[in-house]
């Protein structure tokens, strides 16, 4: 089990709430049990949703382990210059 | 092929990467045999043209294209029903298309309305000319304080701002608001001895590369086509090309030229998908060359803000509150131009207390885009003018104040995580120790200093390393190469196989010749790509060491790979010497054939960047004019591959923010017109307006990368607006906060001081 902190908008999404605590070994599985949890969700995981791992960010390794004792932090997706 | 790589950090000592050889690509641009967009031609090619809208926001009521579509040499008119929506529901790239060609509405001046091709340019013109328009004009707004107002004019009535806690319940201007922070502001500010509380504005700037937009696109009757283009992401490009006209990606192939500069303006399609529709029409190739005033008024420049700061410290210098309000124009479409500003604003300070609030705001202007970190110096101008402020008022050093309220390793950042291993502390020391800060100032001048954050982020990269028969290499990349990273990664390779640098030639590969890249964004570069080039060399080492066992007769398992040579390793293999890359390559055709690396991976675990800069100005107060005197930017690159090329990363960041500081800004009229839309009235600063910028790299690992490089290539554009800023209101006294801080502006500040 994991806790996952939301940014604002995203925790708005998700009917209000800033953690959700999810049973996920990685981002794939993390992103799936979110859809699931919350189906409002899955537009915003459609348009790209970054994590935050121990403050490291991951936009696309969705095979990426999450460590139960991590932090685990969601972020837009960044855009770049 | 599933690439296991292991990215993490580990100390080395390196033998090619660190050094300082000639970039590979100098004697072609020195020469002018280097191709840009507009250099590459074909067979029969036809010139297209692109009629734009004079208006703001105006209905499109008619388009009449016969006349054009008669006039002799003319082979194709399109309009916007030549691009039908086929985007199935993608917001954002709907978005794309109606910026690439309007529908309904035009949504600010400059927007492209029809396109021709024609034989030649005075034919297209000309054709341009009879293409009658019939508009019905609509109010506009261009300011993003107005277009907040109840009373502005709506760009799109299906726009409700999103993020609030319940659905307006009617359109606005602005798309989206937008939080961050943790703790208690209030009770922060609660417990202050000082606080500042500022209002700022800085103007729409472009990134103002000196290559204009340009391409020639080609779709043969079989429905394959090809595109030469100017781009920082060709593989990108063929993906939105392909979607807009509804093709499949692998017939388009897409070559990407060199390119004059980018820095994020070139991540969008412009002009590229109506080339290429230009092209299917006419059954005939298409060059289209923007104009420097189409660059201006129909491409992607950055947000006009306007933002609140409030800081709130203790008499020790502790800050215990910040506060800011950031309201980003994103042009006539949604972006998330606010939100990377909100994110961003206070990312470099350690704050129990911090709230930011984004506001999207769309206006009559050109879609935004990406500028080298975007949103983040507008943020930063704020943040770190009332920074400066604050400490002057508590009557601290302004350095010392930083490093006091610098993020360090467990802090958690403003915008949610916690930090990892980052460099803000070490480059502020780094100021506070160096010369600059000590040398002495005369009348008129004052110094100034600040500090930035960007994110950097890596990406999808796909990577291969061919060895020929003389045992040179040949490393095909995908990110295009926009600061030198050609150079870089000859460097990696080199590192990774043993081999002298000149024994390695790096090109930007087609997207027909290598699986799908990021486009080069977000400092990923040389990030990703070494990332991909290690891994690629250490697969071709694998091959290698397979090689030469074969030649010797020997298990693999006894072969190591040892500066740039397989090595048999154990007691009976004494006497078998060692086999140079060159020797088992000359070997490859009787030993399996060709000898070669690949990898695909994403690179992923970017580390975050941070800078410190320092600015010398001096003010002639019967003027306004500002001179800058003496510039250092002092940046942490993780390590530096070719440290040349990081110069000068940092030293075109800090020049293109002294421009944005000073001079640079879209002047819209009261017609929504774009009035300055040139070089000769937007002045980017030139070498005679600049010092030479002093650079200091540090190097602290990311750990996430084997050689702990992090990118390099946006950070150094954040600060100087800051620290021009400081410098200027310590030089006149008075504090700046509308950006630039034109002559005109800063003698109004002069003046209202006086008379105040």
């Amino acid at each position: 089990m994991v806790e996952v902190t939301l940014w604002g908008s995203l925790g708005a999404a998700a009917g209000g709430r800033n953690k959700i605590e999810v049973e996920a070994k990685d981002i794939r599985e993390l992103f799936r049990k979110l859809s699931e949890q919350f189906p409002s969700l899955e537009p915003w995981i459609d348009r790209g949703i970054a994590v935050s791992i121990d403050g490291t960010i991951y936009r696309d390794t969705w095979s990426k382990e999450l460590p139960e004792d991590a932090e685990i932090f969601l972020l837009p997706r960044l855009a770049g210059g | 092929m599933t690439v296991n790589f292991d990215p993490r950090y580990l100390k080395r000592e390196f033998q090619s990467v660190g050094t300082r050889p000639l970039r590979p690509d100098g004697i072609d641009k020195v020469t002018g045999r280097a191709r840009y967009g507009a250099d590459f031609n074909m067979p029969g090619q036809l010139v297209g043209r692109i009629l734009r809208s004079p208006h703001a926001h105006a209905v499109i009521e008619k388009i009449d294209t016969s006349k054009a579509e008669a006039l002799p040499g003319v082979k194709a008119v399109i309009t916007a029903a030549d691009l039908p929506n086929l985007t199935d529901g993608d917001a954002a790239m709907f978005d794309v298309l109606d910026n690439c060609m309007a529908r309904r509405r035009v949504l600010y001046d400059g927007h492209a309305v029809a396109a021709v091709a024609a034989v030649d340019a005075r034919t297209a013109r000309q054709a341009l000319k009879l293409i009658e328009v019939e508009y019905q004009v609509l109010p506009h707004v261009t300011d993003v304080d107005e277009a907040v107002k109840e009373t502005a004019p709506i760009l799109h009535e299906s726009v409700f701002t999103e993020g609030t806690e319940t659905r307006p319940g009617k359109p606005s201007n602005v798309a989206k608001r937008v939080q961050y922070g943790h703790g208690d502001v209030e009770a922060g500010f609660a417990q202050a001895d000082f606080i500042v509380e500022r209002s700022f504005k800085t103007e729409q700037t472009h990134q103002g590369y000196i290559e204009p937009h340009a391409c020639v696109a080609s779709v043969g009757p079989d429905g394959t086509a090809d595109l030469w283009v100017c781009t920082q992401g060709h593989f990108v490009y063929r993906q939105h090309c392909a979607q807009l006209l509804g093709m499949d990606a692998s017939k388009l192939r897409v070559t990407s030229s060199e390119i004059g500069g980018g820095f994020g303006g070139k991540t969008h399609v412009w002009a590229e998908p109506v080339a290429l529709a230009l092209s299917r029409k006419a059954g005939r190739p298409v060059k289209l060359v923007m104009t420097r005033d189409e660059v201006f008024r129909a491409t992607g420049p950055t947000s006009a803000t306007s933002i609140d700061v409030k800081i709130g410290a203790r008499k020790d210098g502790t800050i215990v509150a910040a506060e800011a309000t950031l309201r980003y124009s994103s042009g006539a479409y949604a972006g998330m131009w606010a939100e990377l500003g909100a994110m961003t604003a206070f990312a470099c300070y350690r704050l129990e207390n911090v709230k930011t609030v984004g506001y999207e705001v769309l206006v009559n202007r050109p879609k935004t885009a990406p500028y080298r970190a975007p949103s983040s110096p507008q943020a930063a101008f704020a943040v770190e003018s009332v920074i400066d402020e604050l400490a002057h008022k508590i009557g601290i050093d302004p350095v010392d104040f930083r490093i006091k309220n610098a993020a360090q390793e467990g802090t958690r950042s403003s915008y949610g995580p916690i930090y990892g291993p980052i460099g803000i502390g070490p480059t502020l020391e780094a100021a506070k120790n160096h010369p600059h800060m000590k040398a002495p100032l005369g009348p008129n001048q004052g110094r100034g200093m600040a500090c930035g954050f960007w994110f950097n982020f890596g990406g999808q990269t796909c990577t291969d390393l061919n060895i020929g028969m003389d045992g040179t290499v040949s490393l095909a990349v995908g990110t295009v190469d926009v600061g030198g990273s050609r150079a870089s990664l000859s460097l990696v390779a080199a590192e990774e196989l043993g081999i002298d640098y000149s024994q390695v030639r790096a090109v930007v590969a087609d997207t027909s010749s290598l699986g799908y890249n990021d486009m080069t964004d977000g400092s990923r570069g040389t990030f990703s790509s070494s990332m991909a080039t290690i891994s690629a060399a250490r697969n071709a080492i694998k091959v290698l060491r397979e090689r030469a066992a074969q030649m010797w007769d020997i298990p693999v398992e006894e072969v190591i790979w040892e500066k740039g040579h397989a090595v048999a390793v154990g007691e009976k293999h004494g006497n078998l010497g060692r086999l140079s890359l060159k020797q088992i390559a000359a070997e490859s055709g009787k030993t399996g054939g060709p000898i070669a690396g690949h990898s695909e991976l994403v690179a992923d675990g970017a580390g975050v960047s941070f800078a410190t800069h320092i600015c010398d100005v001096e003010v002639d107060p019967a003027t306004g004019a500002t001179k800058v005197l003496r510039y250092t930017v002092i940046q942490d690159a993780g390590k530096a591959v070719h440290p040349t090329y990081v110069e000068g990363q940092y030293q075109g960041g800090a020049a293109q923010g002294i421009g944005w500081a000073l001079n640079e800004e879209y002047i819209y009229g009261e017609d929504g017109r774009l009035q300055n839309a040139g070089f000769l009235d937007y002045r980017i600063p030139v070498c005679s307006d600049l010092p030479m910028i002093d650079t200091q790299i540090l190097e602290i690992p990311n750990p996430n990368h084997p050689y702990g490089v992090r990118g390099v290539g946006e950070t150094s554009i954040v600060p100087p607006l800051a620290a021009v800023a400081n410098a200027v209101s310590n030089a006149v006294g008075v504090r700046m906060t509308h950006i630039p801080m034109s002559p005109p502006r800063i003698l109004a500040a002069i003046e209202a001081k006086g008379s105040g």
